[in-house]
Order: C-alpha cells, then sequence, then structure tokens
C-alpha cells in the first residue's frame, strides 16, 4: 500500500498493486479500505472515491492539521490513514457486503447498432454475444465518466472489442456499450466511443434518489436479457 | 424578493460552493470555478460562505432587484455599475428597488461571481444550490440563465449590513486587492508534482515549467486544454481510471495537457503530471482562449501553508467585517 498526495488538498491511497490478476480480491481490499476510511471519521475529511486498485481522500488541510503543529497536513493525515489501514488488517473478520443488482436489457434492433460488430470480433454469432454477455457477473469497479456511469468488470474476455474510431455524438441514456474490455451503461444522453449492443429501462441515475446513483463501486451486476415488448413495459 | 434576469449574458449561471458528498456517484463538485471569490463576495454583502451567487462569464449581464439589496463582486476586469454609478470589485454596492446592475464584458479575464445578500434561494439539489451545466441540475433549472429568468432571492435579515452606511451608495470598506481582482496579466500558476510525474521524461519535466502554454478554444468549466510542447511519456502504457480534482493537470496521448477545473469529470485514466495549487485555482479561473499560461514548481508543504495562511487571513477579514457592520 502506498499514499501520495493529490494536489494539496487530496490524497490517493494505492491499496493494491494490480487489478487484473483478480479483480474481484482486488475490488474487496479497495472497499475494505474504504469502509475503514469512513468508519474512522477523521476530522477534516471531507469524502472518498474508490475506483479500481485506489481510494482518494479529500480534505481540508487546515483541519487536518488542527491538532498538529509539529506536521505538515499530508504527513497527518497519511499517518492517521496508514494506523486505521493497519489496525484492519490486523483484524480482518470485516466481510464486505456489496449490493446484487439485476439489469434488464434489451438486446435488440435498434438498441444493438453495434452487436454484429461484435460478433464479427468475437467469432462468434450474435445470439451467443447476447448469451455471454447477459450470462456474466460483473462488479462495477467504478463509477464515473457522466453522473451515475458503472464501469463493469466481468466482461467474458472473448467479446472484448477495441472502442470505435469515432466516437458518436449522441448515445440514448440506458445504452449498454463495450469499451475494451470492460462493459458499462450510459446513464444519460451524452457523446461515446463504446460498442453499443443494448439498453435498459432502469434510470441510473436520480437526484431525487439517496444516492442518486443506482450502482456504486463494488456492486454486484446481473445483465438480464429481456425482449422488446418486456422493455416497452418497464419504460411505461 | 426576487431577481429579473433583463439580459443573461453570454453565459451566467446560479453557483454556490460546490457538491460534496457525491463523487462515488459520478457526480462533480462544481460550484463557483473560483469559490474564494464567491465567498469573500458574501462576506461583503453579510451572507453565509455558502450563499448562492451568480458566475458571469464575459458580459453582458442585467438585473434587476423588486426590493433593495445589496451586491458585491470579485473577480475578472469587468466594470459593474449601479444606476449611474460604477461599483469597483470588492466593494458592497446598495441596488435600490428596480435600479438596474450591469455587469459589461470584462477588459482582461473572463469570470466574476456576484453576491446578492440574502443569496439565491433556488433550491437545494444534491446538497447544493451550484447548477451542473453537464448534468443539467441543480441551479436555476438545471441551465444557463436565459433573459427574463426570475430568481428567488432569501431574506437579507432586512440589510443589516447596509446599516451603518446608509448615507452612501457604496460601502468603503473593501477586501484584500489580489481576493477581489484576479485577471493577471502574467499567468503564473504555482504547481506540485502528480502522482505520474516520474512517467514523464526529464525533457517533458523541464518544459512544463519553462514553456508558456496557450489556452485552446475547446476549453470550457470542465477544464481548459492547454498548447505547448507535447509532454511526452517514458512508458506509454494504460492507467487504470482514478480520482482527479479541480487543479489537476493530466495529459492525454497527445502530450497537450489539461487543466481541469470545477465540473471536471470525478475519474480519469490520463496520467497527472502536476496539480495547481488551491491558492492559485481563482488565476485559473479567470482563463480565456488565446491567454498564455506559466508553470511554476513548489512543494506540498509551501501548498499547504499558503492555504492555511489565506484561509485564517479570511477568518480575519470575517471578524473584521462584522465589526464594520455592526
Amino acid at each position: 500500500m502506498r499514499i501520495e498526495p493529490l494536489g494539496d488538498s487530496a490524497l490517493i491511497v494505492r491499496v493494491v498493486d494490480e487489478f487484473a490478476r483478480d479483480p474481484e480480491a482486488s475490488l474487496s481490499e479497495v472497499l475494505a479500505a474504504l469502509r475503514a476510511v469512513e468508519a474512522a471519521a477523521i476530522p477534516g475529511v471531507i469524502e472518498l472515491a474508490p475506483a479500481y486498485t485506489t481510494v482518494a481522500i479529500f480534505f481540508d488541510p487546515a483541519r487536518v492539521a488542527q491538532d498538529e503543529i509539529t506536521q505538515p497536513p499530508f504527513d497527518s493525515l497519511r499517518a492517521k490513514i496508514e494506523s486505521v489501514l493497519k489496525n484492519r488488517s490486523a483484524n480482518r473478520t470485516t466481510k464486505i457486503e456489496s449490493a446484487a443488482i439485476d439489469v434488464p436489457v434489451c438486446y435488440e434492433g435498434e438498441f444493438a447498432p453495434d452487436l454484429a460488430e461484435v460478433a464479427r470480433s468475437a467469432g462468434l454469432s450474435e445470439d451467443e454475444v447476447v448469451r455471454r454477455h447477459s450470462s456474466a457477473n460483473y462488479r462495477v469497479t467504478c463509477v464515473g465518466f457522466t453522473p451515475g456511469f458503472p464501469f463493469l468488470s466481468g466482461l467474458p474476455a472473448e467479446l472484448a472489442t477495441p472502442r470505435r474510431a469515432t466516437p458518436r455524438k449522441e448515445i440514448p441514456a440506458g445504452t449498454v456499450g463495450i469499451g475494451g474490455a470492460q462493459t458499462g451503461i450510459y446513464p444519460r444522453k451524452s457523446p461515446g466511443g463504446w460498442n453499443l449492443i443494448g439498453r435498459t429501462p432502469l434510470r441510473l441515475f436520480d437526484v431525487q434518489r439517496e444516492p442518486p446513483a443506482l450502482f456504486q463501486a463494488g456492486d454486484r451486476v446481473r445483465l438480464r436479457r429481456i425482449s422488446r415488448e418486456e422493455f416497452d413495459a418497464v419504460s411505461r | 424578493m426576487n431577481a429579473l434576469v433583463r439580459s443573461a449574458g453570454f453565459l451566467t449561471s446560479v453557483q454556490d460552493l460546490g457538491r460534496t458528498g457525491y463523487r462515488q456517484s459520478g457526480v462533480s463538485v462544481g460550484g463557483a470555478l473560483d469559490s474564494f471569490a464567491l465567498r469573500v463576495a458574501n462576506a461583503l454583502v453579510g451572507n453565509e460562505d455558502g450563499a448562492a451567487g451568480l458566475e458571469a462569464t464575459l458580459g453582458t449581464l442585467r438585473l434587476r432587484f423588486n426590493d433593495q439589496r445589496v451586491v458585491a463582486w470579485c473577480g475578472g476586469g469587468f466594470t459593474v455599475r449601479i444606476g449611474d454609478g460604477e461599483l469597483p470589485p470588492g466593494h458592497a454596492g446598495r441596488v435600490a428597488k428596480d435600479e438596474e446592475l450591469v455587469m459589461t464584458a470584462p477588459q482582461t479575464g473572463s469570470r466574476a461571481w456576484l453576491a446578492i445578500s440574502g443569496g439565491i434561494n433556488v433550491p437545494l439539489v444534491l446538497g447544493s444550490r451550484s447548477t451542473d451545466l453537464r448534468g443539467n441540475f441543480g441551479g436555476h433549472e438545471g441551465r444557463p440563465l436565459h433573459d427574463g429568468d426570475t430568481l428567488p432571492l432569501g431574506d437579507d435579515g432586512g440589510l443589516k449590513t447596509a446599516a451603518p452606511w446608509k448615507n452612501r451608495k457604496i460601502a468603503e470598506w473593501t477586501a484584500p486587492t489580489p481576493w477581489v481582482t484576479t485577471a493577471r496579466r502574467d499567468r503564473f500558476l504555482r504547481i506540485v508534482r502528480g502522482p505520474e510525474w516520474n512517467r514523464f521524461t526529464s525533457n517533458a519535466q523541464a518544459s512544463l515549467v519553462a514553456t508558456a502554454f496557450t489556452v485552446t478554444p475547446d476549453s470550457d468549466r470542465m477544464g481548459a486544454r492547454l498548447d505547448g510542447p507535447p509532454l511526452d511519456r517514458t512508458d506509454p502504457g494504460d492507467l487504470l481510471s482514478e480520482a482527479v480534482a479541480p487543479g489537476t493537470l493530466q495529459v492525454p496521448p497527445n502530450g497537450q495537457p489539461i487543466l481541469l477545473l470545477g465540473d471536471c469529470q470525478t475519474i480519469g485514466g490520463y496520467p497527472k503530471i502536476a496539480h495547481v495549487i488551491t491558492v492559485d485555482l481563482p488565476i485559473a479561473a479567470q482563463l480565456w482562449p488565446g491567454d498564455l499560461v506559466r508553470f511554476h514548481e513548489v512543494p506540498l508543504t509551501e501548498a499547504q501553508e499558503l492555504l492555511r495562511e489565506r484561509e485564517e487571513n479570511y477568518a480575519r477579514f470575517r471578524v473584521g467585517l462584522s465589526l464594520h457592520t455592526s
């Protein structure tokens, strides 16, 4: 584990060295670190943001250092975080619970303009691509790009497809895409370069909800294939 | 108790100190690009630091209020008039009912923050009144102001702040000049090294602090895109996305850095060569296409010390103001 400054009012905790070797274990480690630092409620810490192998900690340097005149804020906060995480390793019994979210996806027609390209690149039939894409176990590695956008790990390796050379200017809300080895869902109409293979009728981001994003880092996700009729029924 | 937007100008939006606590949902902090300017303006009109004000980009903004208000502004080299009189930056000024407040295009810089006593009382969305222009929520209907909009104003407690200067239009007291006038002819931004500093060639590290970069036209509230000598990496491999913040200088594969500002994404996968220090973000918030900007490296301890000093001075300024106005 390493702790590095991210400017003068944030730092980044590198919890594990590598992600791809064991995404499941990496995410669990990162989430455990996130929960431990959250629970420690260190004065001056404003908010935390996990992603893949890291947890970023945003803080107010004036408040972090209030009680220690001798130590600069970064050193003081780093020491506190190290001690929180060390105590956790010594007593590693906390089980990290993550939500399991079922996401209905329609892989048909206008919702899937790039399904043929993904199938060609994978050397599979379109139906087989859909079958494999909708039967994998995914986990949210981080939420970002646009509010509520979940990056999902767990895409079957044969479905990995390079991003499009020219990004689309407008992708409809709910669109499911493949970008390299990741899959994700566009929460709102936005530009983007991923290969589009389906659409969900769920609302991924809603400011009236708490939290506003449907997904949080660590959540387990299943994509469930639905027909156009079911999609229309849910959307209505 | 409202403000009528007679003319919304190029880009004006309702902003406060931003949205915290929602990075895990991918929501940017946003808020006033120069949140310190808004705090100072708020202090001058007797508001809490976090009251919502207006961020004006270029000009021309015209406002009227249907009751008497005290206003103050900080930022670029704008000209602001109340009726026939000029309101200099960093001074509180009284605007009578139905009098017109006009902010005209700046001679220098690009943005200014206007505080109105009582604050702009749009609903809180995710804990903030800021307009998220990318997400289209918060502020006034989730969008920039249009001509003819009406903005609800909060109760300003009967203008307590105006009592001691009731015979004057403009208050005499002011805030320190560097706080209220933030457009600079020589734009030096101090930086600290970023996590991927060592992944850049020594040439790139030297160029970053030795060269003037030009702000390009595709800059906005998400970031100022810069043009200069390409900053090359020693190892061009992909990085996993991780948190970024306003002030982060990230470098996409073309080697041209992007200085992230308030509306930046919460995570990014480009290497972070450096970060502009918090006390210099006000200068960054004035950057406009065509401007030249230079960087100067300082140690992290100095960056944090400068911020601590500024906050102490601000706390003293707040106390001083309360003595003036009580």
